[in-house]
């Protein structure tokens, strides 16, 4: 298999189809890109790829202790190493860690140094303005984890780097042309469904993988072997991202950072979501795909998909296609509706749905990065103060992502009330028995569920309320 | 002087941004190198019935496979008292505890190896609290007490009285490289073990005992830790046993890195502990008697907790006169991975307690908290510590004064108490808390160090001392010290890895004693290797010494100047040492831990920090709005690298006080076992705006450059993130209920915090 990294073409040999990418550039002697955790949660192994379309190459940061090397033969890797001239001059967002004491054990410092440049990189709709300049600087590196510095000076450096001309990763001079390098046996990346459904076919057992953020883990923390990958990264069918006059379409494959561009006008709510979903690095390979077919009860979006009413396209490798509601897709814990020759193709959400009054919550320990303790999705359609359609979902508060039908029911045909909303509140608080778990109690679970929902019917009425992230923090005033 | 008190780089700033600086694991493996993984027990209390590991054996990958019976010495790892098994033979004290070993050909082989053991178990009901430990009497070393005055009376006397308890939970260290070694054999039956340790003779001398050889054949080398924090100073020690073992069996390079999730399972942490006072007091909060309990959850073995919970006890005061006072302290032995050194080792645990008290009493008295705490502050004529230790050094009174005026504390008070007043969405509190951390290491001996310093003839400079470095920037503070004793620029000064044949007989870099110890040895070695020059070159050049000085890379000599390279040359032609290896001890040091009584610490370290916070008082999220430090470093060897610590230390707390939650289920097995669900602070977390600054005053002891310790300090200053969090929560009842508000805060126990404060004003009203 054909490599770039670092602008260097590499013969890539004795590659198995799980191998990921930081053991690839370990044991290359690319050593400077670090394991810490193996899971994609501290960023230690963070690295940039960039793919050539049009003349252009376009980079984003990836976990590479989670991310199979095979799915990036058609991508220009940059490690730390790729980034000081040959000269020895450092980038700019080099020298500014250096400069603001960006470094104490060392040991993170290359992701963060990646996760910073791949920011400068991007620098193309920057905001001038300061405090949303920091934000972005946050967000750059909200999965890298530092446990020495207190974060305060790589802050600055992100900053004092965004001053300055953006560090020019040079687009690889060989550009890497998948469709003549050959993958390691047990690897396929069929670039249609055509093609997705031979591989099927070929290799029953192999497991598929999108943004491999969940599946990885088996390898890296469970040691499972698995006897082949399956890429959908490449079938355009899982990359849509589309309108028609009534519905919105997401690929399954389609990896968050790009459905946060697509929602940006359409539901700020959901955008805001996603910035609490994951980090970073996980928002620029995981999928809607991977979040429904891991069959998680505490993943983010089913409950959100649930709310609006949301249609899953199924395929199977003969070829043929269903739909079944996101409704009947859970059966049990970890258990969904995919048989194990089919797949998600993509996600249909009707437009009126999403246009309908909605409020996510999420509640973590931690704001950024963290899997939820509680996820609320609230959707409601109101005519003159009457309630016409409520949708109320919840993520971590059973075996599987749930709807309240029940109380949904109770409140169509009424007019919010604080006697509705309390009453609303008891049929919930009935109908939820959530767990105790190393996330939250049963009974925090369960206060911050209803809190959401009376929060959700009370803000449907015009009430305001404000995220701990969207507070004024005006200290002492 | 102009190496001193400046703001220079991390030695190694340029080889971490360009990926060039080298961890074990980046090290090139040599061909045939073996990778360990070991064998864990699924059960916090067993017996081992029946072992088979044949399947283990004939795994693919498999090289060597070893139990308790395959270890040629000692078995026991421990670092003080004896107990910490390296291989356990049939009785099993904690879930992952490591019952046999293999070495394979790669980590995943081995990894995947050691799941096919068929073992059997006779399980017994496991102790994993600390009530039940206290319970049952079981400790891990005996319960001691310090006593000043008549506590009894001074509570009998008082006109007011509270009592209370809390939990403060542990913490992982998340260094972000784990734990690792990689052991080398060589041709006399010894080693070359690279360890990423902060005590390389701990692990020379663990490895002759189990290898049964002498400590000479054994040489470990630490040239950076991917991070500390108290958790590489005992718990590297199975590592590099077992990496030395297999190498000394198989004649192959031995690595054995731990996987994140086995080192969360397998080392240990900082302790749960569970506090309890009595305390009576005047009507202006003033204490007149306190009595403290302080159990610590050490785990199966005694490991480092004796000197731990003495630590808790140690600053079970903080920086208080506590007038009568006797504090107990509890080493509750459970069944558990055994808990060990945690930057500030202990101390923040006896902190938290009398903080929390400060509180409790001053919402009784209807006082501001930040009153209450100034009218206890030692001070002249109230000086004396509960272990009979006179407090000399008085500045942490002027050092609150001016951060309260540099805070605007009071003016922010008000405006906070009017914010709150309004009954909305949100909630603010606010805290100023101080901290007095005594610098020494408790057991006496540890407060030695050694340096070498070479000069070549080309007039470079070779530095090697005792400690390590974990990212601290020792290293580059005592290259400062090296370059200011000779007068010539940063440069010249190159520090060696950390090795056992350099510097012999080492005490581990813990304590925050780093730059104290090993300062003072490398200046020793630098003054020696001077008073050399300085005489041969007097007799020389037929000068008084006094006449000679070194500066700006030239050596004085009454009116000549020679370059420092000339003078070196010089020196060395004509027969004078260039090289010498330096000593310090630290003077004026004595504790008897039986009586409770002495002077163990040779001085101490101040600080305060003033904290404010927003609620939300729907979930109990929260935000740190602006936090103001002011830290007291002595005279500052290195500003940067000192506010990197006090930053760094600060955050580490915030993360302990906060969203990092340790958590076991009843059977003993860890669940917070991950980054997953085990959640250190982020860049988002940190304080919105966070002003630090260094308090001026140089140290009133000689220490190196009359400097301060300030690795642990800072840790303690983020309790008054945790008193703003319960201050917010208190809020809620008018200030006038102290709600019960266990630590980590998380937003679940800030928002059950609140709905209690909410329940006892309805209740009230």
């Amino acid at each position: 298999m054909q490599l770039n990294i670092n602008d260097q073409t590499i013969l890539a040999s004795d590659v198995e189809p799980t191998e990921t990418v930081l053991s690839y550039l370990r044991r290359s002697g690319l050593t400077g890109t670090k394991e810490g955790c193996a899971s994609g949660d501290c960023g230690a192994c963070t690295i940039m790829v960039g793919r050539t379309h049009g003349g252009e190459t376009q980079y984003h940061t990836i976990n590479s202790c989670i991310a199979p090397i095979s799915q990036y033969a058609s991508h220009h890797i940059v490690t730390v190493e790729g980034l000081a001239e040959k000269n020895g001059n450092l980038n700019p967002v080099q020298q500014a860690m250096v400069d603001c004491h960006g470094s104490q054990c060392g040991f993170c410092t290359p992701g963060f140094v990646m996760s910073l440049t791949a920011l400068s990189e991007d620098n193309s709709n920057l905001p001038t303005d300061s405090a949303q300049r920091l934000e972005k600087v946050r967000e750059a590196i909200s999965g890298n984890l530092c446990r020495c510095t207190g974060y305060r000076p790589i802050l600055d450096a992100g900053l004092q780097a965004l001053n300055s001309p953006a560090p020019g990763i040079k687009p690889p001079s060989r550009v890497p042309d998948p469709s003549t390098t050959d993958l390691p046996g047990g690897f396929y990346q069929p670039a249609s469904i055509a093609e997705l459904n031979a591989a099927i076919q070929q290799a029953p057992e192999a497991r598929r993988i999108a943004g491999g953020t969940d599946l990885m883990l088996e390898v890296t923390q469970l040691y499972r072997e698995f006897s082949g990958l399956i890429d959908l990264t490449q079938v355009p069918e899982l990359l849509v991202l589309e309108e028609n006059e009534a519905h919105l379409t997401i690929g399954a494959a389609v990896p968050y950072t790009q459905i946060e561009d697509f929602f940006s006008a359409r539901s700020p709510q959901l955008v805001k979501l996603l910035h609490r979903l994951g980090s970073k690095q996980i928002r620029n390979s995981g999928s809607i795909g991977g979040n429904l077919a891991n069959g998680s009860p505490i993943a983010d979006m089913p409950p959100i998909l649930m709310s609006w009413d949301t249609t899953l396209q199924v395929g199977n490798a003969e070829g043929r296609q269903r739909d079944i509601s996101i409704m009947d897709f859970y059966r049990g814990y970890r258990d969904v509706d995919l048989n194990p020759d089919e797949y998600i193709v993509s996600v249909t959400i009707p437009i009126a749905a999403v246009n309908r009054y909605h409020r996510f919550y999420k509640n973590s320990k931690r704001i950024e990065d963290d899997i939820s303790s509680v996820m609320g999705a609230f959707s409601f359609e109101l005519d003159n103060q009457l309630i016409k359609t409520a949708r109320i979902a919840y993520g971590g508060m059973a075996a599987t992502p749930i709807r309240l039908i029940e109380v949904e029911e109770t409140l169509i045909g009424q007019t919010i009330t604080p006697d509705l909303i309390d009453a609303a509140c008891d049929t919930a608080s009935k109908l939820l028995t959530p767990m105790t778990d190393v996330r939250a109690s049963a009974e925090y679970r369960k206060a911050m569920a209803l809190q959401m929902l009376a929060r959700a019917l009370r803000e449907s009425h015009g009430e305001t309320f404000l995220d701990i992230t969207e507070v004024a923090l005006g200290a002492g005033s | 002087m102009s190496a001193i008190g400046v703001d220079k780089n991390h030695e190694s700033a340029v080889k971490h941004v360009t990926g060039k600086a080298s961890y074990i694991d980046d090290i090139t493996e040599a061909k045939g190198t073996l990778h360990i993984a070991v064998g864990q027990s699924p059960h916090a209390r067993a017996r081992i019935k029946s072992m088979n590991l044949d399947k283990v054996r004939s795994a693919q990958g498999v090289v060597d496979l070893v139990t308790a019976d395959d270890v040629p010495g000692t078995i026991d790892v421990g670092p003080i008292y004896s107990g910490d098994l390296l291989l356990t033979n049939d009785i099993v004290e904690f879930m992952g505890q490591t019952i046999f070993a293999v070495a394979a050909t790669t980590l995943d082989a081995a990894k995947r190896a050691v799941l096919l053991a068929e073992i059997e178990y006779e399980v017994e009901t496991p102790i994993t609290t600390i009530q039940q430990a206290l319970e049952h009497q079981e400790f891990v070393l005996p319960t001691r007490q310090f006593r000043l005055g008549d506590a009894e009376q001074g509570l009998q006397s008082a006109p007011h009285r509270l009592s209370g308890e809390q939990t403060v939970r542990g913490q992982e260290h998340f260094y972000l490289e784990g734990q690792i070694a990689m052991a080398m054999p060589d041709e006399d039956g010894g080693m070359l073990i690279y360890s990423s340790t902060q005590h390389p003779t701990d692990i020379q001398k663990l490895v002759a005992r189990v290898l049964d050889v002498d400590m000479h054949l054994i040489q470990v080398e630490t040239r950076r830790m991917g991070g500390g924090f108290g958790g590489k100073e005992s718990q590297a020690a199975p590592l590099g046993c077992l990496s030395a073992l297999f190498a000394l069996r198989t004649g192959q390079t031995v690595k054995y890195r731990m996987p994140r999730q086995d080192d969360m399972v397998q080392t240990g942490k900082r302790h749960d502990f569970w506090n309890r006072f009595d305390v009576g007091f005047d009507d202006k909060g003033e204490l007149l008697g306190v009595k403290m309990e302080l159990a610590g959850l050490c785990g199966c073995t005694a490991d480092l907790s004796e000197g731990i919970v003495d630590r808790a006890m140690f600053h079970a005061d903080n920086a208080y006169f506590l007038n009568q006072a006797q504090i107990t302290g509890y080493r509750c032995k459970t069944n558990t991975v055994s808990n060990t050194a945690f930057r500030g080792f202990g101390g923040p645990k006896g902190m938290m307690m009398v903080e929390s008290m400060m509180d409790d009493i001053a919402r009784h008295l209807k006082l501001d908290p930040l009153d209450v705490r100034k009218s206890n502050l030692y001070a002249e004529g109230r000086d004396t510590t509960p272990y009979h230790q006179q407090v000399e050094q008085h500045i942490i009174g002027d050092l609150i004064e001016q951060l309260e005026t540099s805070s605007d504390y009071r003016s922010r008070r008000e405006a906070i108490q009017a914010y709150n007043a309004e009954q909305g969405q949100f909630r603010k509190g606010l805290a100023m808390t101080p901290v007095k951390f005594g610098i020494s290491f408790t057991a006496i001996h540890l407060n030695q160090a050694g340096a070498l310093v070479h000069i070549y003839t080309d007039g470079s400079i070779l530095l090697s001392h005792g400690g390590t470095e974990m990212g601290q920037g020792l290293h580059t503070k005592i290259c400062q010290v090296v370059a200011n004793g000779f007068g010539v620029s940063l440069d010249r000064v190159q520090i060696s890895a950390s090795r056992t044949d350099k510097v012999p007989n080492t005490s581990p870099t813990a304590a925050s004693s780093g730059t104290d110890l090993n300062g003072m040895a490398a200046l020793d070695a630098v003054n020696q290797i001077r008073d050399r020059m300085i005489e041969f070159l007097s007799e020389h050049f037929e000068t008084d010494a006094e006449s000679i000085t070194f500066g700006n890379d030239q050596v004085t000599v009454g009116n000549q100047t020679l370059s420092f390279n000339e003078a070196v040359s010089l020196s060395f032609m004509n027969r004078v040492q260039l090289s010498a290896s330096g000593f310090y001890k630290t003077p004026d040091i004595h504790f008897d831990k039986e009586k409770g009584r002495g002077t163990p610490f040779y001085y101490f370290a101040h600080g305060a920090a003033c904290s404010e916070v927003i609620v939300d008082t729907l979930t109990g999220e929260y935000r740190i709005s602006r936090v103001d430090v002011l830290h007291d470093v002595g005279d500052s060897i290195n500003p940067a690298i000192d506010i990197g610590q006090i930053e760094g230390g600060f955050v580490q707390g915030m993360g302990w006080l906060t969203t990092e939650e340790l958590l076991w289920d009843d059977k003993g097995k860890l669940i917070s076992n991950s980054p997953a669900n085990y959640k250190i602070p982020t860049a988002y977390d940190v304080p919105d705006e966070f002003n630090v600054a260094l308090y001026k005053e140089p140290n009133h002891k000689p220490t190196i450059y009359r400097s301060k310790a300030v690795g642990e300090p800072p840790l303690m200053l983020a309790i008054s993130v945790w008193c703003a969090l319960r201050d917010a929560c208190a809020s809620i009842s008018g200030y006038e209920f102290n709600p019960q508000l266990n630590s980590p805060a998380t937003p679940e126990q800030v928002y059950f915090a609140m709905q209690e404060a909410a329940a006892w004003k309805e209740s009230s009203s």
